[in-house]
């Protein structure tokens, strides 16, 4: 008996699936909308604004703005600028200097007193030294500056002397002459204090986080306490490290006054980290700003788009070092 | 109030099992004991005077209904009970007849020779299978120079190696789950203990899983002595050579009974256990 091949039937076309939300929930939803966008689009006008403004200094200045080391402004007596040259690069540098020096101070302490806090510190002390953590998150960074300018910098004047005479034939702890205040080694010391709280508020709270059921396995494997840490702990953990020492490095970047207070601005690129000379972006802008005329205050727009633009590749830097780096103990 | 003791029989019975097996090795011992073992939660009274033996190279099965304090009993063993903040006990905890509570007493030695399985796979997740298999080594601090043999005779016993030889350098979590619970009993293989605590090692496991660690469990009860919490009384029946029962009427988890697997399977001397084996509650 022949057998029918019966053709198949053709699968239907796919349902549309829709759903009417409530209205409570679609004005709620615009409400939670709105305050998303809300960043969004005020750092999106920031940038614009910074574009306007600063657009045609970078078209004349072209790459000299970046390389450049120099701000000069030559006007005629009726105010009108004859002559101007604008380039921040030692600013630049200056800037990245004294924040990875941040970065490089600040972190480890961070890391240590969040491992304590979490791990060590029990009851009352603990509360305690949490509050006083977020309090100094919300000091005011004149106050470091002022405490760096006045207290601070007469003991790290004596480490840098020490760096300088033990590791002074390594260039980047070299001194051309002996001036060790206000140095970028200071700026960025007074830096890495201000950046400890963030820090270290986000390592406590990835570090409370580690599952249970691995501590618990490492302790059941005969582990101290330093062992399940390095074991466990610190690879759960290494994402959100990463996370709060980047979410440092842009405070530390993006830093005003403290750093003015503190640091000896030269417009001359200076990788000695121990030399009282030194450049930073943010603190340029404040030196400038008063006293700028029309034309300048373009320029310095443009030094603050510059800064952004950087703030915005160290985050973006972040992410990726996050992403790539971080997952693993998870 | 019950009592909560062991009824003398199966006392004798338990105790007598000591001079049944075979004369300890270095590595098995000579046991586990317990005397008057009280725990508390805060003020919360949960363990009521628990006295047992675990003979060396013996399997017991801790059963009861949950909330009955089983496992919290089991945590005393180690001494991971203490790891719950406001968790305090009682009474004294014998290893090779001496009280790992004593005063002085380096803890993570004592977890060194008392090994624990837990009832959810907790393999580390930033290690590869064979980092996991020796993890105790580098927690411990304990130097090894043949981590090789040890890695395989580990996984051997714990009846993963065929299934993992060619992929010890992948990342435990890509291990199904009783893949892992097997990880984790070869990972506590590797420091060498003399007693073995599991958990509910099977509660998250699939049957087909669930029958190779028994048949794990059956292997290395040769070289240790074992203590199992398991809701499953045909589990314990299967791989346990003495079952104690453990019940809590509202106040604090007591002992009912313990005594040789067969006989509390088959004739227990206590209403409650009858009741409960014959699953009339639980």
């Amino acid at each position: 008996m022949a057998i029918e091949l019966k053709e198949r039937p053709t699968p239907p076309a796919p349902r549309q699936i829709t759903t009417k939300p409530r209205l409570s929930d679609q004005v709620f939803r615009t409400v939670v909308t709105i305050g998303g966008m809300a960043s969004l689009v005020i750092l999106g006008l920031i940038a614009i604004f910074l574009s306007i403004k600063g657009m045609h200094i970078l078209v004349d200045e072209k790459f000299n703005f970046i390389t450049e080391s120099r701000w000069e402004v030559i006007t005629d007596e009726t105010g009108e600028v004859i002559e101007a040259n604008f380039g921040i690069g030692a600013m630049l540098i200056g800037t990245m200097l004294s924040a990875t020096i941040a970065i490089l101070v600040g972190v480890p302490i961070s890391v240590l007193s969040a491992l304590y806090l979490t791990f060590y510190a029990n009851g009352k002390l603990k509360k305690v030294l949490i509050s006083v953590i977020d309090l100094m998150a919300a000091f005011p960074s004149l106050l470091f500056g002022f405490w760096g300018f006045f207290i601070f910098m007469s003991s790290a004047e004596y480490w840098a002397k020490l760096i300088n005479k033990y590791l002074g034939f390594i260039p980047l702890f070299d001194v051309p002459t002996p001036i060790f205040e206000r140095s970028p080694f200071i700026a960025g010391l007074v830096l890495a204090i201000m950046i400890i709280p963030i820090v270290t508020s986000i390592s406590r709270e990835i570090f409370d986080q580690t599952p249970l059921d691995r501590v618990q396995a490492a302790y059941a494997l005969g582990a101290t306490k330093l062992s399940m840490i390095k074991a466990v702990v610190i690879p759960y953990g290494r994402g959100g490290i990463i996370g709060g020492a980047m979410l440092g490095l842009g405070r530390a970047m993006g830093e005003t006054v403290a750093v003015y207070t503190v640091l000896n601005v030269v417009y001359q690129v200076n990788w000695q980290v121990l030399f009282g000379a030194g450049g930073n972006v943010a603190s340029l802008i404040l030196l400038k700003f008063g006293e700028a005329g029309p034309y300048e205050v373009d320029a310095l727009m443009a030094a603050g788009l510059i800064l952004f633009l950087l703030t915005l590749i160290v985050n973006a830097t972040a992410d990726f070092l996050i992403n790539r780096f971080g997952g693993k103990g998870r | 109030m019950t009592t909560s003791h062991v009824t003398p029989s199966s006392l004798s019975s338990v105790a007598s099992a000591r001079t049944l097996s075979q004369p300890g090795t270095a590595l098995l011992g000579n046991g586990l004991e317990t005397r008057g073992v009280h725990a508390w939660f805060g003020k919360k009274h949960v363990l009521s005077d628990i006295t047992l033996d675990f003979a060396a190279g013996t399997v017991t099965a801790l059963i009861g209904p949950s909330g009955c304090g089983k496992s919290t009993f089991l945590r005393t063993l180690n001494r991971m009970h203490e790891f719950i903040p406001t968790a305090a006990m009682a009474g004294e905890v014998l290893l090779d007849g001496k009280d790992i509570y004593a005063p002085g007493i380096d803890v993570t030695k004592i977890r060194l020779r008392v090994g624990m399985v837990f009832q959810k796979p907790n393999p580390f997740p930033s290690m590869t299978i064979g980092q996991n298999v020796l993890s105790g080594l580098k927690l411990a601090q304990i130097k090894n120079s043949n981590t090789d043999d040890l890695l395989e005779s580990c996984l051997t016993r714990a009846g993963l190696w065929n299934e993992v030889k060619d992929r010890l350098g992948e990342h435990g979590g890509a291990l199904s789950g009783g893949q892992q619970q097997r990880l984790c009993i070869a990972r506590s293989l590797a420091v060498e203990p003399q007693v073995l605590l599991m958990d509910e090692p099977c509660s998250a496991l699939d049957p087909g899983s669930t029958f190779r660690i028994e048949e794990t469990i059956a292997d290395l009860a040769k070289t240790m002595t074992i203590v199992i919490v398991t809701h499953n009384m045909q589990q314990a029946a299967r791989v346990s050579d003495y079952t104690a029962f453990f019940l809590s009427d509202g106040g604090p988890g007591e002992m009912i009974e313990a005594a040789p697997t067969s006989s509390i399977f088959s004739s227990p001397q206590n209403k409650r256990t009858e009741d409960y084996v014959t699953g009339r509650f639980g």
